[in-house]
């Protein structure tokens, strides 16, 4: 399946990803509005890890034997049978952040505005191009098709 | 071939998607007590606080058995193994043959032998029977206040949904604190303060000795008024819930010749001693890669993982156990509460890195050993816990980036180059 790479090499730690998936998983899906209005309600599902010279964006790395679907007590995190992006059903999702106990990356974070529930990279479902990948000024994150190793990430 | 699952839950769903994942002809019989489609246990005390209706407790979608072509056989209970013969029995007189057996039957909660237990008003909290019994007790009597047995996490999730049905709670905990087995005194004491400012009444190193009642309106079964605590004490309470925790459901496996100790024996592949008969969940002794030894550790990602495992290597794919870390989370008074492996370690062979921030209920503890990280308990801020999870499972030794692991900017780039890559990429070391 197509994976997001991310090549920290590349990473100018501009921190556009962040702003523009905030902006894709808003309800306006408008910067300006994103920001001024519905900043207490949505957040990115990505986050720049920033430490001197280095930085790098980090999402959800789709596993390919995903911890937080096994470790989900309430069925929410699945696999989507159609892209094989691993997604949580926010209708389903409880808070009760077994996710974020068990994902090695610690890309499943608290959505702690209204619901309480997980959020985590959708790899901007139904989008040709992730929006993170799509505004990257420097190529640090791409959209490729990866296969991973049993048990990999 | 034809595959007996006893069991539905956790585990049964881990082995037949994994059956599934690599085998579409194989045969799956799945028999049950109880007489509902597979739900979700840990999402019981949402469903008795009100939080969530009981169509939100299925784990899977309806179609789930049709899809992976299962044939399930509910209420039914499986009265005997034979291992010799490749057959269960089952109380309903029908002998089921297998070619593979998985034995998945999970727990069941301990009842002290307390005088008054079996009175109207006295209820475990495992099942979806018990939520609705509760309900309906509730529903039916004049029912204020609640009295739990168990701090640990049943009796934690138990009191939180009590609590939020407006029932005043006490707790009642032999060990000096509640959570015992999973966090510190400071953990401890952190969510014990919490519940208290709830209005729960917590009360340590005491227990229910008797269970007091009075007749019904409803018949002759005698309804639960109050209880009497080892100290002397005496209280008043229309309803009583024992949460002290679960034993392995293992009599059958026991009784069928199996080697089983607390939990029936199993190896990387779940594999018991009978040939063709694995076991896996909270009934099965797995190994546990923090403690390095197999024991029972009833958790829901363990027991989907085993039964994954079990069901990939009944249709002859290899996918070996690395062992279980034994983690749970719970919401205390919407104080979220992780604890990780070996978290409420104490000794001289230990490191301990602390963080405590009482005022905004904010705790850490990293327990370190030879350089490794082995436990963790995070009160507050729960964010990018699964890291410190990774560490553990992979042990990677952190010896030299120990003062970074407290840190509020703690994450991957606070860690060997080497793991972070791993973790990013997929590849490279192996854990």
């Amino acid at each position: 399946m197509k994976r997001i790479v991310v090549h920290e090499e590349h990473c100018l730690g501009c921190r556009l990803c962040e702003v523009y998936c905030l902006v894709q998983h808003s309800s306006s899906r408008d910067i300006i509005k994103a920001y001024r209005q519905e900043r207490e309600q949505v957040m990115p599902r990505v986050l720049v890890e920033e430490s001197g010279p280095i930085s790098f964006a980090l999402q959800c790395r789709q596993c390919s034997e995903p911890s937080c679907v096994e470790a989900c007590p309430s069925g929410a995190m699945h696999r989507d049978e159609r892209t094989g992006a691993i997604l949580c059903d926010e209708e389903r999702c409880v808070g009760c952040w077994m996710c974020i106990m068990v994902c090695p990356a610690g890309a499943v974070r608290q959505n702690l505005a209204g619901t309480r529930i997980a959020s985590k990279c959708d790899l901007c479902y139904g989008s040709e191009i992730p929006a993170c990948v799509a505004h990257c000024p420097n190529e640090a994150l791409t959209y490729e098709e990866v296969d991973l190793q049993e048990g990999g990430a | 071939m034809r595959i007996v699952i006893i069991g539905n839950s956790a585990t049964a769903v881990g082995a037949v998607e994994a059956i599934r994942q690599h085998d579409q002809a194989a045969e799956i019989v799945m028999i049950s007590e109880e007489p509902l489609l597979i739900y979700s246990r840990p999402l019981l005390s949402h469903y008795l606080a009100g939080e969530i209706d009981a169509a939100r407790l299925g784990y899977r979608p309806a179609d789930f058995y049709t899809k992976h072509n299962i044939r399930p056989i509910l209420s039914t209970r499986v009265t005997a193994i034979h291992p010799e013969e490749h057959t269960v029995e089952t109380d309903s007189g029908a002998q089921y043959p297998y070619d593979r057996l998985l034995i998945c039957t999970g727990g069941v909660p301990i009842v002290p032998p307390v005088p008054g237990a079996d009175m109207e008003g006295v209820f475990t909290f495992t099942r979806y029977d018990d939520a609705t019994r509760i309900e309906a007790h509730i529903a039916r009597n004049p029912v204020h206040h609640a009295v739990v047995v168990g701090g640990g996490m049943i009796g934690i999730k138990a009191t939180d949904a009590l609590m939020k049905r407006g029932l005043r709670v006490v707790m009642v905990e032999l060990a000096p604190r509640i959570l015992s087995m999973s966090l510190d005194k400071t953990a401890s004491d952190l969510l014990a303060n919490l519940l208290e400012r709830e209005g729960v009444r917590v009360l340590t190193e005491n227990t229910v000795v008797e269970i007091s009642g009075e007749p019904g309106a409803d018949g002759d079964v005698p309804h639960v008024t109050s209880v009497h605590l080892r100290d002397g004490r005496g209280l008043q309470c229309e309803l009583l819930v024992f949460g002290i925790g679960v034993r392995p459901n293992a009599d059958l496996a026991r009784e069928a010749g199996l080697t089983v100790n607390r939990g029936i024996v199993v190896d990387a592949f779940m594999r018991t001693s009978a040939p063709d008969v694995y076991a896996a969940g909270d009934v099965a002794e797995a190994y546990d890669l923090v403690v390095d030894m197999n024991r029972t550790v009833a958790i829901w990602p363990n027991a989907y993982r085993q039964g994954a495992i079990a069901g990939a290597h009944m249709v002859g794919v290899e996918r070996p156990d690395r062992g279980g870390v034994a983690m749970n989370t719970v919401e205390v008074c919407g104080v979220p509460a992780m604890a990780i492996g070996d978290s409420a370690a104490t000794g001289d062979e230990y490191e301990y890195l602390v963080e405590l921030d009482e005022r905004n209920n904010r705790y850490k503890r990293l327990v370190l050993k030879d350089g490794r990280l082995v436990g963790a308990i995070l009160v507050g801020n729960v964010n990018r816990a699964g890291i410190y999870t990774g560490l553990i499972r992979a042990k990677v030794n952190v010896g030299a980036y120990r003062n970074s692991l407290l840190s509020d900017r703690f994450g991957l780039l606070s860690l060997p180059d080497h793991y972070r890559k791993h973790v990013v990429t997929g590849h490279g070391i192996e854990v």
